[in-house]
């Protein structure tokens, strides 16, 4: 198994009680609320956290970025790669990812993320996303465009990595006259590329297309089992069998010396007021153009003021369900069990801390995860043949599949 | 039964599909609607069916017309424009632009001098304010979005009903989202505009809601200024809808102008 340490970076200290009296703490939520001091705190401990994860034992450190928020106070996470590729020596740095559709150059990212690579010894595992609506208002970048802007992109990027330049490229968003970046990556034929997501079939069919792990942000187990069924069919579609070494998974897990104390940090999952990516107006998180025509109806819906979003499940529904996992580390493990067995994932991450679970709390968290719960995980892995893509040595892409693995692929999907 | 009698048809135009509605008699009229889409025969038209022959296409990629994938902002629009009054036969016209209607038939003006023998802008997006900014309607829900485009907030249920159905607004969402494709970025302006306003030869009168919140008085102010012999005529009291708030009054003033009356 691949296990991860994953924390969203919280600006735990934004007044609460403005964002309730807003109905949102997004987008146009004013960063006047914004502490620099106690931002430049949270940074550092943030970064003594991840030594720490490195020190207890994951196998990797994932990283994400959101836009105006205080929710995630990460704006780029190719800049906390770069300080841990100088900083750690053996985690994996797993970006999930680069929001693609809101590059305004791919080559750029293909060349920052290369350095990456580079400075980390091979150690990079690149992922990509199409990023939020709100990430769309945020940087400016069409949302109507989104999905072509996020293929053309992935596309420039994989040929800048793999083939040697200068080549030009003319595409449909993106023009480039030289394309011939000094740096190339060091992993060979380029650094894995792993997919997270939700819910949208498109990126589920695109990334069993292209063979790419996919990582299911914290579902139901009962959703995980309907992402897989499409994951693997697309698969087979393509010439191959998809396995555990194509399944990932994110779940908030938070553990402590005591159940009380679990419980009592793990009630932070809901510091943004119920919503993990805090409250925003539905027009925001999925603007017009933004889903393919199937979401017309919806989205007709949602901006016709029509639609009301349900409340987030309470803290004790997401604990029954199983989203959210909260106890000492034997009655964690009890639970992974289930998770593990049910959803046969190799890549799991651990989203261990949030909101204002204090710096002691969450390096104790670390430390009883590297502990007591990863190992007790591994062996359950491996009884169940959980092969992460590095253990199974898969093949970073269809394309880089060997013809002769691949069966003649079927027509495609229809989304 | 209105008067106008207003039937629909499809015209053929760049290898696109193109919806259109016309009706009443007399020289023609072309009307350009908002970006929220064509809202079938409303009064103002029937009212100008009485003296013109009307004609309303719905924009490409709005209403049930086909839409251009590759389209990329107002002007590709405003050329696919040419094909559309070649198709109708309206080699010389009226028009009258409402909102973003406005944009496109400034730009039709750009590209096609002798297209126009007369053109009324009304509360007309395409140019930058010189102070302030056009209200983006990609931040709040169309609902909000139209309600703001109304002086009075309460004529946006005397217009469309208590109860929107779900036909209309799913068309505001193709509509919303064929603006997002050709109109994001800059927010409803050219930045050639202000440069090119100038070339239009037709006689121009904008005229414009005082408590407009969408487009900005300033707006029709700076076309105002840098047309030839423009025209600005200011309503006290309508918003940016005119043509459903003041129906009469709109098509009164559109009649005085084409006739000739300044």
């Amino acid at each position: 198994m691949h296990l991860m340490y994953f924390t969203e970076q919280p600006m735990s200290v934004y007044p609460e009680e403005e964002g309730r009296k807003l109905g949102y703490t997004a987008l146009i939520f004013s960063n006047r609320y914004f502490d620099p001091v106690a931002a430049s705190r949270l940074y550092q401990e943030r970064l003594d956290e991840y030594r720490l994860a490195e020190e207890c034992g994951f196998d990797g450190i994932m990283l994400n970025e959101h836009h105006n928020a205080p929710f995630c106070m990460q704006a780029k996470c190719n800049i906390f790669a770069s300080i841990l590729a100088a900083m750690t020596r053996r985690v994996k740095i797993v970006l999930l990812g680069n929001p693609l559709p809101i590059s305004e150059n791919p080559v750029r990212l293909a060349e920052e993320l290369a350095m990456i690579d580079l400075i980390s010894q091979g150690r990079l595992v690149s992922g990509f996303v199409r990023g939020g609506g709100t990430e769309s208002l945020a940087t400016n970048a069409n949302p109507a465009y989104n999905r072509e802007r996020f293929e053309e992109a992935h596309d420039l990027i994989i040929k800048t990595w793999t083939v040697p330049g200068p080549f030009r490229w003319e595409g449909n968003h993106y023009q480039l006259r030289v394309v011939n970046p000094w740096a190339v990556p060091l992993q060979k034929p380029h650094p894995r590329i792993w997919i997270p997501g939700v819910s949208s079939r498109e990126t589920i069919i695109w990334a069993a297309e292209h063979r790419y792990p996919y990582l299911i942000l914290n579902a139901s187990i009962e959703d995980c089992k309907n992402i897989w069924k499409l994951y693997d069919e697309s698969a087979e579609r393509a010439g191959y069998t998809a396995g555990p070494e194509q399944r990932g998974y994110l779940i908030r897990c938070h553990v402590a010396e005591s159940e009380e104390k679990a419980l009592q940090n793990a009630r932070e999952f809901m510091w943004m007021q119920g919503e993990f990516t805090g409250i925003l107006d539905p027009v925001w998180a999925a603007p017009s153009g933004y889903l393919g025509p199937w979401a017309r109806k919806f989205l007709s819906e949602t901006h016709g003021g029509v639609y009301q979003k349900k409340p987030a499940p309470t803290f004790e529904r997401q604990l029954r369900a199983m989203s959210i996992i909260a106890g000492t580390p034997k009655q964690a493990v009890e639970k992974l069990r289930i998770l593990l067995e049910e959803t046969r994932p190799s890549i799991l991450a651990f989203w261990a801390n949030d909101g204002k679970v204090n710096h002691e709390d969450s390096k104790t968290c670390i430390r009883l995860l590297g502990e007591e719960v990863l190992p007790a995980v591994r062996e359950i892995g491996d009884r169940l043949g959980l092969k992460s893509p590095f253990e199974a040595n898969t093949p970073v892409s269809l394309a880089a599949t060997p013809a002769s693995e691949l069966r003649p692929r079927a027509e495609s999907a229809a989304v | 039964m209105s008067s106008g009698n207003p039937s629909e048809r499809f015209v053929e135009a760049a290898g696109l599909k193109i919806e259109v509605m016309s009706g009443g008699s007399g020289r023609p009229v072309l009307v350009m609607h908002h970006d929220i889409g064509n809202q079938g025969w409303i009064p103002f038209y029937e009212e100008l069916a009485r003296d013109f022959t009307v004609f309303v296409p719905s924009h490409p990629g709005y209403g049930k017309s086909a839409r251009p994938d590759w389209a990329r902002n107002v002007r590709d629009i405003a050329i696919v424009y040419q094909s559309i009054l070649g198709a109708l036969g309206l080699e010389r016209t009226a028009v009258v632009g409402l909102g973003f209607g406005g944009w496109i038939a400034a730009e039709i003006a750009l590209g096609c001098p002798h297209r126009f023998d007369r053109i009324v802008l009304v509360g007309s997006a395409g140019m930058q304010p010189a102070s302030g900014e056009i209200f983006d309607q990609f931040i709040v829900n169309t609902i909000d979005y139209l309600r703001t485009g109304f002086a009075n907030p309460d004529d946006l249920e005397k217009t469309y009903g208590a109860n929107i159905d779900a036909a209309r607004l799913e068309a505001w969402e193709l509509a919303r989202e064929m603006t997002t494709r050709i109109a994001w970025k800059p927010y409803m302006f050219d930045q050639a505009m202000p440069y090119l306003a100038a070339t239009i030869a037709a006689p121009v009168m904008l005229v414009h809601g005082r408590e407009d919140r969408i487009v900005p008085l300033g707006c029709s102010e700076r076309y105002a200024s840098l047309i030839p012999g423009a025209k600005l005529k200011v309503i006290d009291g309508a918003g940016h809808f005119i043509e459903a708030e003041r129906p009469t009054e709109l098509a009164a003033s559109v009649k005085a102008f084409v006739a000739g009356g300044r």
